[in-house]
């Protein structure tokens, strides 16, 4: 192991140029912080696109300011076109699901702490951890360049359903060169997981420093394994699929596109594809994907509240198994994805029973978490409310999960803002609160500044409220019948839910203000914060047993050893109620004792 | 939970029995035993390329499995399949490939050999490495003429759904290939400059069998599938 790891080290020396500091660095804590860079800025994108489509729901005819500089066909006269509509809510889709949720907690947060946490100095293949990156960020520039050639971006959705997807221009606007974009963007950003699914896989596996076994591993690497494993197999396929989707467009194969299709008058040059291979394909991938931008939430939560209650866990293990069972049923879920598309319902049954089963480690996994909570001492900053926060969305997003899972169930809710408020909260929010709460969390130790608590509390306080002002009301709107995917509500019997969506919309764009705060916390802090120390939170694991920000080499030329498990909470050590990971400090449990 | 605090005496650390003795909750236990040693939990660590090539062949088959799945799903409901026979140069190709897999075997040894001082090929351990890589590019220029013999029979990609497949396995095998070509090439410069690790060896000698045994499957498939 120690072998390995210097030889990466040795592969790349502290470089002291710009470029290959900055820009094409090989050091995984910058590529770390490249990919939370771009997730930020993507999230802005994706948060500024919701806010358009909001204000658009609530006041169809309200003409917002300078929108015609985005499009000129899509919002003539500063309102949007029912087709514009679609494909701003497509790339809010997309942007959020691939380059928010599944580069900041895991790509980001993965490659600064993941080779710290098990003590390695670097990753194994630190050129493929750059291309990782920089192939991420071109996948990036395509997807936003769609906004600006032929007639926009694709209208078909984040999930891109055949035929729609695959017929070309005659479609409606972005049909054409937008979902070329749009799929080439997505095969190039599989590339850019993979590679750093490679990575992530062997430094887990062959980089861990001496004394640390797999499970001495924290929770926050067990959940980035296990979902580099999962990415691993699911963009694999994702990435094909989006390939044989291009060719449809620009070799005229028929992979996706059935015969005697008519649209828009015109008969569609292609013979007897599949439209429903499209959606096997895309789900197979689509479920895992749920579970690659929650799982590092779920392990981020787990080590954050442990360093805030001062204790362990009720069972590392039991959490460990659930976030595997996770990863494994997700696979046999994807079904239910698929219960109104026609699919036998033999089918349907068959991928309810393991969608119910799913529910068991998740389950699990809350339950340790409350059971842990009950009776602490709990410390209450900014990353822990954050934890906290997300426990609560998830719970909430999960609950409704129950209902979804019902074949019959689903027939009349599948296409209402139910599901969206359930993935919403789920997912999303969900994962959110996960990244914040690692934000607040690991910031010291990677910017070597504290973040402003007080600011991060008011931060979480108006998050928390307007999250479920947004997201609760869909689930009453969705058991109303309000359909989703509609660009206003002309229909008599919605005509009556309209004041819910102003007043979801006032909640979105004042919750999205919101975010101001922690843009200026974070913008101040990173350059005029009180200086970090080694170890902020009396935290146990790797990255807190060297300096705030880590040397080049991560452990300044001597990898550490590593001595217990990874929290030793509610213990009495030399420097409190806890003992570090490579303290060689000995500790009695009472059931020793006894 | 923990009373007693002893000094820090010499590092220790628990043996597996103890590790398994108190499992159950891993997260809250101190697992320092008394003159245990280091070795006692240190896994078995092969070298990062050799994990890194069996996740990256993982990777490849699932790619490989999707598109196979999309072959039947595609075949099963279609009437517009038409079946052809493919060029009976693949089979000439995949007797240069099996050779070459004989060849890149026949080097790993001799390279093998070499880096542990063994005299036995000595000179040109690389030579075994050049005649794969030209069986390779032997294979390559195959597959360009299997293409060509379809385009005059007027088999494009977009022709028949079976000519569609035909073309996308072919093609990202091939491309699979060249990166194995390029793997090769890079243990070869490496040779050379005696920087070659064992472990990129045989990471480079086990992708290319795989490269040989995924064509196998993709022949079989193909013959009888289009």
């Amino acid at each position: 192991m120690h072998d390995m790891s210097a030889q990466a080290h040795a592969a790349h020396h502290a470089p002291t140029g710009f470029i290959r500091k900055y820009v094409f660095s090989l050091d995984h804590k910058v590529i770390g912080k490249q990919y939370y860079g771009l997730a930020f800025f993507a999230a802005i994108i994706g948060m500024i696109l919701s806010w358009i489509m909001r204000v658009h729901l609530g006041w169809t005819n309200f003409a917002i300011p300078g929108l015609h500089l985005l499009s000129k066909n899509g919002a003539p006269g500063d309102i949007l076109t029912p087709e514009y509509y679609l494909q701003l809510m497509t790339m809010h889709g997309t942007i959020m699901v691939f380059f928010v949720l599944t580069t900041a907690p895991f790509a980001a947060f993965g490659n600064f702490f993941l080779p710290i946490q098990v003590g390695a100095e670097d990753m194994p293949f630190p050129r493929f951890n750059m291309m990782s990156f920089w192939v991420t960020f071109v996948s990036f520039l395509v997807m936003i360049a769609a906004f600006f050639v032929g007639d926009g971006p694709s209208l078909a959705g984040w999930t891109q359903y055949a035929p729609l997807s695959a017929v070309g221009p005659a479609a409606g606007p972005g049909q054409g060169m937008g979902e070329v974009l749009w799929a080439s963007s997505i095969a190039i950003f599989c590339v850019g997981q993979l590679l750093g699914s490679l990575n992530f896989i062997t430094t887990t596996l062959d980089m861990r420093t001496q004394g640390m076994s797999l499970w001495r591993m924290p929770l926050t690497t067990w959940a980035w394994f296990i979902t580099s494993v999962m990415g691993l197999t699911a963009f694999a396929v994702l990435m094909p699929a989006c390939i044989l989707l291009v060719l449809d467009h620009v070799a005229g194969t028929s992979f996706f596109v059935p015969s005697n299709l008519v649209i828009n008058d015109q008969l569609q040059p292609h013979s007897g594809g599949s439209t429903l291979l499209w959606q096997h394909l895309f789900w197979f991938f689509g479920h895992p994907e749920v579970y690659i931008a929650i799982v590092p939430a779920m392990g981020i939560v787990s080590h954050i509240l442990m360093a805030n209650i001062r204790r362990p866990l009720l069972s590392h293990r039991a959490l460990i198994y659930s976030m595997g069972a996770i990863a494994v049923l997700s696979y046999m879920v994807y079904g239910h994805h698929m219960f109104v598309s026609g699919m036998n319902p033999i089918s349907s049954i068959a991928f309810s029973f393991p969608t119910l089963v799913i529910t068991i480690p998740a389950t699990i996994i809350v339950l340790i978490w409350l059971g842990s909570l009950y009776g602490s001492k709990i410390r209450l900053n900014s990353a822990c409310l954050f934890s906290l926060g997300m426990i609560s969305m998830f719970i909430s997003g999960g609950v409704s999960g129950f209902f979804l899972a019902q074949p019959s169930l689903d027939i009349m809710l599948h296409a209402t803002y139910f599901v969206v408020g359930h993935f919403h909260f789920v997912m999303a929010v969900a994962a959110m609160f996960g990244i914040f709460a690692g934000t607040y969390f690991w910031f010291p130790k990677m910017y070597g500044r504290m973040m402003n608590e007080t600011l991060g509390k008011i931060h979480f306080i108006l998050t928390f409220i307007g999250a479920y002002c947004i997201f609760m009301p869909f689930h009453y709107l969705g058991m109303a019948g309000n359909v989703r995917r509609y660009q206003a509500f002309t229909d008599d019997y919605l005509q009556p839910l309209i004041p819910v969506h102003r007043f979801i919309t006032i909640a979105a764009v004042a919750t999205g203000a919101v975010q101001a705060i922690f843009l200026y916390n974070f913008i101040h802090s990173r350059f005029w914060g009180k200086p970090a120390p080694e170890n902020p939170w009396e935290a146990t694991s790797l990255e807190w047993s060297t300096t705030s920000p880590p040397p080049f080499d991560n452990f300044g030329g001597k990898l550490p050893v590593v001595y217990h498990d990874p929290y030793q909470y509610g213990v009495e050590g030399p420097a409190g109620d806890y003992v570090m990971q490579t303290d060689p400090t000995q500790i009695q449990l009472e059931s020793d004792e006894a | 939970m923990a009373t007693t605090i002893h000094p820090p005496a010499t590092p220790g650390i628990d043996d597996r029995s103890r590790l398994k003795a108190t499992s159950g909750n891993g997260g809250g236990r101190c697992l320092v035993p008394e003159g245990g040693t280091l070795r006692g939990v240190r896994d078995y660590a092969p070298p990062p390329s050799s994990t890194a090539i069996w996740v990256f062949v993982g990777a490849v088959c699932m790619t490989f499995a999707a598109l196979t799945s999309a072959l039947v799903v595609r075949k099963g409901g279609a009437l517009d399949w038409q079946h052809f026979t493919l060029p009976s140069i693949l089979y000439l190709n995949t007797v240069v490939l099996l050779a070459s897999s004989v060849t890149i075997e026949i080097a790993r040894r001799r390279v093998a050999t070499f880096m542990t001082g063994g005299r036995e090929a000595a000179s040109h351990p690389a030579r075994w490495l050049y005649i794969t890589l030209i069986l390779g590019l032997v294979f390559l220029a195959g597959q360009y003429v299997a293409w060509r013999q379809l385009y005059a029979q007027g088999l494009y990609l977009a022709t028949f759904p079976s000519s569609s497949f035909f073309y996308v396995f072919t093609a990202a095998h091939a491309l699979h290939l060249f990166g194995g070509l390029v793997g090769m090439a890079r243990v070869i410069r490496k040779l050379k400059l005696h920087v070659l690790r064992r472990s990129t060896l045989d990471a480079t000698v086990r992708y290319w069998h795989f490269m040989d045994v995924l064509w196998i499957y993709l022949l079989i498939l193909l013959w009888a599938k289009l």
